[in-house]
C-alpha cells in the first residue's frame, strides 16, 4: 500500500514536473523572438524543465528579503518548532525560521558556488590552452604542478588551506577555485592538444598569428563544447565541496544561512522522523540536474549531433 | 549462365539514412545480379551509394541507415528475412568483406594468425591447427614475406600492402562464395598497389571465389572486374562487360568519368626568369632520423615543379622545410636568391606571405568553427590591412575566383560545403594572401576523379593568371601527367632523377622511376597481366619495399 501511495505521488509529482516544462517553454518561446526564440521552440522538456527551474532559483535569489517572511539570522520562535500555518518548514536549532533561511541559502550558497565555478574555470582553462598552444618548458612546468596538486585528495588539500588563510567567503571561493581548477586545466589542455595539432593549425601560425589570435579565434571556438559540458559537471561538484565543507563547519561561517550547514545544524531531527533538514539537500539536488538537463542541451545544439 | 548459377541476386533495394528526423533515400532500388566465380565492379563518386550497396549484400545496414524495400537473395537465402542467427553463420564464412583500411580494421592488440584463425574455428571449419597451416599457405598464395613467421606479429609490425594481403587471406580463410572488396587499394602507394591487386586476382581466380570490388578507380577495376556498374547518387547508371564498358559507354556521366584523366595542361616555354624558390643541399632530420638527404631543385614562376614518391619518400618533409616548420640540419632555402630564415617564426610576414600552402584534407585545414568570411578574409585583412567594405569586396572576388557564388556562400561554415567546394576554399586562402608560390600538398588525392580535374583545372588557371610558382607533392602520376611542368621523383629521402616533364615521361629512366611509372594503372584490362609478365622476365621488383 505505502509503495502504491509512493508511486502515485511519484507520478503526479512527474506530471506537474512535466506540465510546468512545456508551460515554461511555452512562455519563454512567446516572449523571445529570433534565433533564440527557434531554438527555445524546439528544446527538449528536460532542457525546459532545467531552464525553469534555474530560473526559479534566480527569481528566488534575487529577491530574497522580498519573499522570505522572516529576516535571516533573527530568532523568531522556540527551537525546532513543527511545520506550522506561521512557520511553512518549523524552525531550527536556534528558533530561525526554516523557510526564510532556505531563500536566503539559495543567494549565498549558489551565488558562491556559480562564482567559485566560474573562477575556477577562467583559471584551468587559461593555463591548460596555453600550455598545449605554447608546449615545451611551460607545458612541463605548468602540468607537473598540477600533478602535484591532483595527488592531494581535494577535500583535505581544501581543509588544510582553510585552516591556514582562515575562512573568509572570500578565502572559500579562492581556495576552491584553485583547487578545482587543476580538473578543469587537464581537460582543457587535453581537449586543445587535439586541435593544436590540426593543419588549421599550422596554417595560422604559418601565417604568422599571435599566440592571443591562435588562442581565441583558432582553438577556443573548437574546445568550447567540452568545456560547457564540464561546467556543469564541475558546478555541481564545487556545490557538493562548499556543502561538505560547511558541513564539517570550515565553509560557509553561521550565522549566514547556507544549505550545507543547515542540514548539519538540523541534522538531529533525521532521528525524529522529520524531512526538513533533507529539504536543503533535496535543493541542492534539484538545482545540479536542472543544470545538466541544460548542459546536456546546449552541448547538443553546439556539437551538431543532430546531424 | 543459367539460373543455379546465380549466387547473389539483389532486385529493387533501397536503402535509407537518417538526417535529423528525416529518412533519406541512399541508394534507389537497384537492382544486382551476381555468378558464382564472377567479379562485378562497383563504380562511383563518394556519396554514390558503393559502400552501402556492397554492405547491404552481407544483409548489413550501419547505424543510422535502414534497409527499406527490396530483396537481397544470396544462394536462395532472403537475408533481409534471414535472422540475425542465420546471418552469423552466413557471414564471415559463405560471404566475407575486405574492408579500404586494414589498419583500421585489424585489432591492433592481437596477432595476425589469431585474427586469421578466428572465423574457421569459430565456424567450426577447421580446428585452431588446421587453421594456422591453412594460414600459412594463403600467405605464401599472397605472395607475403616470411609466410611462416608472419602471423606471429602485431599489425603495426606489417607494411600497409602487406596488411591488405593479409586482409584477403583472412577473409579467403573459410573459402567464402563471395567476398566484398571494398576500396581495398585506395590507401597504398602505386606500386604496392599493384601487388595487392595481383594478389587478389589470383586468389580470387584459384578458388573461384565470386566478388564484388568498389573501388573508384576506373583503371584498377578493369583489371579486376568481369563487369562493371556504375552508380550515380544512388542510381544505377549503366552495367556492361568490362571490354564493352571501357570501349563503348552509353551513358554521358559514364563517358565523364571516362575523360576524366585527359586533362593536359598547354605546354609552358623554358624557364627564363630566376627561380622564385631553390632548395640548396637540404637535408633534415626528424630527431635521429634522417628524412631528407641532399635536396636541391629550383621552382620557377608560371611553372609547376611535381614532387613524387611514394609515403615515406620525403616529399612533404621537403615542404616542411621550405615552410620553415622543421629547420634543415644542412643546406639553405632561397626566395628570390635570398637566403630565408629556417624557422617560420623568424621570418617576416613578407616572407611569410609569399609561401602558401594547400593542404590534402581540407577538412582539417579549415577551422570548422569559422565562416568563409572570417577563413578567406583573415590573410587579406592580416597581410594586405584590408578593413570593413575592401575586405568583403575581395573577399567576393577571391569567391569568385574559385567559382563560388559570393551571395551563397560568404557566411557558410566548411561543414556546410562539399569536399571539392572545400579545397576551392583551401585554394582562395591562399590566394588572398597574393602570394608568389604555392606548395599544394596532395590536393587532390582526397577528391573524386571528376572534382579533382575540376580542382586542376582551376589551379591551372589560377597559376597563367597570376603567374604563380607551384610545388604540386603527389603519388598520382596521372596528376603529375596533367599539370607538371617539371618533375622531381623522390625515393627515401633522395632526389632520384628531376628534369622537364617531356624528358622524365619518355625513356630512358631511372629503375625507380621505370617502377613507377610502370604501376600506374591503365585502362586496358589486360595492363596488369601484361605488366607482371613483363616484370617477372625482366626481373624487376615487385615492388619498393621488398
Amino acid at each position: 500500500m505505502g509503495f502504491l501511495i509512493f508511486l502515485f505521488w511519484a507520478a503526479i509529482t512527474l506530471g506537474v514536473a512535466i506540465a510546468a516544462a512545456w508551460g515554461f517553454r511555452a512562455v519563454a518561446a512567446a516572449v523571445t523572438r529570433g534565433e533564440m526564440r527557434r531554438a527555445l521552440r524546439n528544446a527538449p522538456l528536460t532542457a525546459s524543465f532545467g531552464m525553469l527551474v534555474i530560473f526559479i532559483y534566480l527569481v528566488v535569489a534575487i529577491l530574497a528579503p522580498l519573499i522570505a517572511p522572516f529576516p535571516e539570522r533573527t530568532v523568531v520562535g522556540s527551537q525546532f518548532i513543527p511545520w506550522s500555518a506561521e512557520h511553512w518548514l518549523g524552525t531550527d536549532a536556534l528558533g530561525r525560521d526554516m523557510f526564510s533561511r532556505m531563500i536566503y541559502g539559495t543567494r549565498n550558497t549558489v551565488g558562491i558556488a556559480f562564482a567559485t565555478t566560474a573562477l575556477a574555470f577562467l583559471i584551468g582553462s587559461v593555463f591548460g590552452l596555453l600550455a598545449a598552444t605554447v608546449g615545451g618548458w611551460l607545458d612541463q612546468g605548468l602540468s607537473r604542478l598540477v600533478d602535484v596538486m591532483m595527488a592531494i585528495p581535494s577535500l583535505i588539500f581544501a581543509l588544510l588551506l582553510l585552516t591556514i588563510f582562515g575562512t573568509s567567503i572570500l578565502t572559500l571561493i579562492l581556495v576552491i577555485a584553485v583547487i578545482d581548477s587543476t580538473r578543469v586545466f587537464r581537460l582543457a589542455r587535453a581537449v586543445t592538444e587535439g586541435v593544436v595539432v590540426m593543419d588549421y593549425i599550422e596554417a595560422a601560425r604559418l601565417r604568422g598569428e599571435g599566440l592571443g589570435y591562435l588562442i581565441t579565434r583558432e582553438i577556443l571556438p573548437n574546445v568550447t563544447a567540452p568545456l560547457v559540458a564540464e561546467f556543469g559537471l564541475r558546478f555541481c561538484f564545487v556545490f557538493l565541496s562548499i556543502s561538505a565543507l560547511s558541513f564539517l563547519g570550515l565553509g560557509i561561517q553561521p550565522p549566514t544561512a547556507d544549505w550545507g550547514s543547515m542540514v548539519r545544524e538540523n541534522a538531529t531531527l533525521i532521528t525524529f522522523g522529520d524531512i526538513t533538514p533533507l529539504l536543503p539537500a533535496g535543493a541542492i539536488a534539484l538545482l545540479t540536474v536542472a543544470v545538466n538537463f541544460v548542459v546536456d542541451w546546449q552541448l547538443y545544439r553546439a556539437s551538431g549531433l543532430k546531424e | 549462365m543459367t539460373k543455379k548459377d546465380v549466387l547473389l541476386n539483389i532486385r529493387g533495394l533501397k536503402i535509407e539514412g537518417k538526417s535529423g528526423d528525416d529518412w533519406l533515400a541512399i541508394v534507389n532500388g537497384v537492382n544486382l545480379t551476381l555468378h558464382r566465380g564472377e567479379v562485378l565492379g562497383l563504380i562511383g563518386e563518394s556519396g554514390a551509394g558503393k559502400s552501402t550497396i556492397g554492405l547491404a549484400a552481407m544483409g548489413f545496414a550501419r547505424d543510422g541507415c535502414r534497409i527499406s524495400d527490396g530483396v537481397i537473395e544470396f544462394d536462395g537465402t532472403d537475408l533481409r528475412e534471414a535472422s540475425q542467427d542465420q546471418l552469423r553463420r552466413l557471414r564471415g564464412k559463405r560471404i566475407a568483406y575486405v574492408a579500404q583500411s586494414a589498419a583500421a580494421s585489424f585489432n591492433p592488440a592481437h596477432k595476425l594468425m589469431d585474427q586469421y584463425c578466428e572465423a574457421p574455428v569459430r565456424h567450426g571449419v577447421m580446428s585452431r591447427s588446421q587453421a594456422e597451416k591453412d594460414a600459412v599457405e594463403l600467405y605464401r598464395k599472397m605472395q607475403l614475406p616470411d609466410p611462416e613467421g608472419i602471423g606471429f606479429r602485431f599489425p603495426h609490425q606489417v607494411s600497409g600492402g602487406q596488411l591488405q594481403r593479409a586482409m584477403t587471406a583472412m577473409a579467403m580463410s573459410c573459402r567464402p562464395d563471395l567476398i566484398i572488396f571494398d576500396e581495398p587499394t585506395t590507401a597504398l602507394d602505386v606500386t604496392t598497389q599493384i601487388e595487392v591487386l595481383a594478389a587478389i586476382r589470383d586468389i580470387v581466380e584459384q578458388f573461384g571465389t565470386a566478388a564484388i570490388y568498389i573501388t573508384h578507380d576506373l583503371a584498377v577495376v578493369a583489371q579486376m572486374a568481369d563487369r562493371i556498374k556504375i552508380l550515380l547518387k544512388g542510381d544505377e547508371v549503366e552495367e556492361a562487360d568490362t571490354e564493352t564498358m571501357l570501349s563503348a559507354p552509353k551513358d554521358d556521366y559514364t563517358k565523364s568519368l571516362w575523360a576524366v584523366r585527359s586533362f593536359q595542361r598547354a605546354e609552358q616555354a623554358a624557364p627564363r626568369d630566376k627561380p622564385v624558390v631553390s632548395l640548396r643541399n637540404i637535408s633534415a632530420a626528424y630527431g635521429p632520423v634522417k628524412v631528407l638527404d641532399d635536396i636541391s631543385f629550383d621552382i620557377h614562376p608560371r611553372r609547376t615543379v611535381a614532387v613524387v614518391g611514394e609515403s615515406g619518400s620525403g616529399k612533404s618533409t621537403a615542404a616542411r622545410v621550405i615552410t620553415g616548420l622543421l629547420p634543415p640540419t644542412r643546406g639553405e632555402v632561397l626566395f628570390d636568391g635570398e637566403a630565408l630564415p629556417p624557422d617560420y617564426r623568424k621570418r617576416t610576414r613578407d616572407q611569410l606571405r609569399h609561401a602558401q600552402m594547400i593542404y590534402q584534407m581540407a577538412d582539417t585545414a579549415l577551422n570548422p568553427k569559422l565562416t568563409l568570411r572570417r577563413l578567406i578574409g583573415r590573410p587579406a585583412q592580416m597581410y594586405l590591412g584590408l578593413r570593413g567594405r575592401a575586405l568583403t569586396e575581395r573577399i567576393r572576388e577571391l569567391l569568385d575566383l574559385i567559382e563560388l557564388e559570393p551571395d551563397q556562400y560568404i557566411d557558410r561554415l566548411p561543414s556546410e560545403l562539399s569536399g571539392g567546394q572545400k579545397q576551392r576554399i583551401g585554394i582562395a586562402r591562399a590566394l588572398a594572401a597574393e602570394p608568389r608560390f604555392i606548395i599544394c600538398d596532395e590536393v587532390t588525392s582526397a577528391l573524386d576523379q571528376i572534382v579533382a580535374e575540376g580542382i586542376l583545372r582551376l589551379l591551372d588557371k589560377l597559376q597563367s593568371e597570376f603567374n604563380l610558382a607551384y610545388m604540386f607533392i603527389t603519388h598520382d602520376l596521372a596528376t603529375v601527367r596533367a599539370i607538371a611542368d617539371d618533375v622531381v621523383v623522390m625515393q627515401k629521402g633522395r632526389v632520384v632523377e628531376q628534369g622537364p616533364k617531356p624528358e622524365m615521361f619518355a625513356p630512358p629512366h631511372e629503375p625507380y622511376t621505370e617502377l613507377l611509372l610502370s604501376s600506374v594503372p591503365e585502362m586496358d584490362p589486360d595492363w596488369l597481366t601484361k605488366l607482371l609478365e613483363q616484370r617477372s622476365r625482366k626481373g624487376l621488383p615487385q615492388s619498393a619495399d621488398q
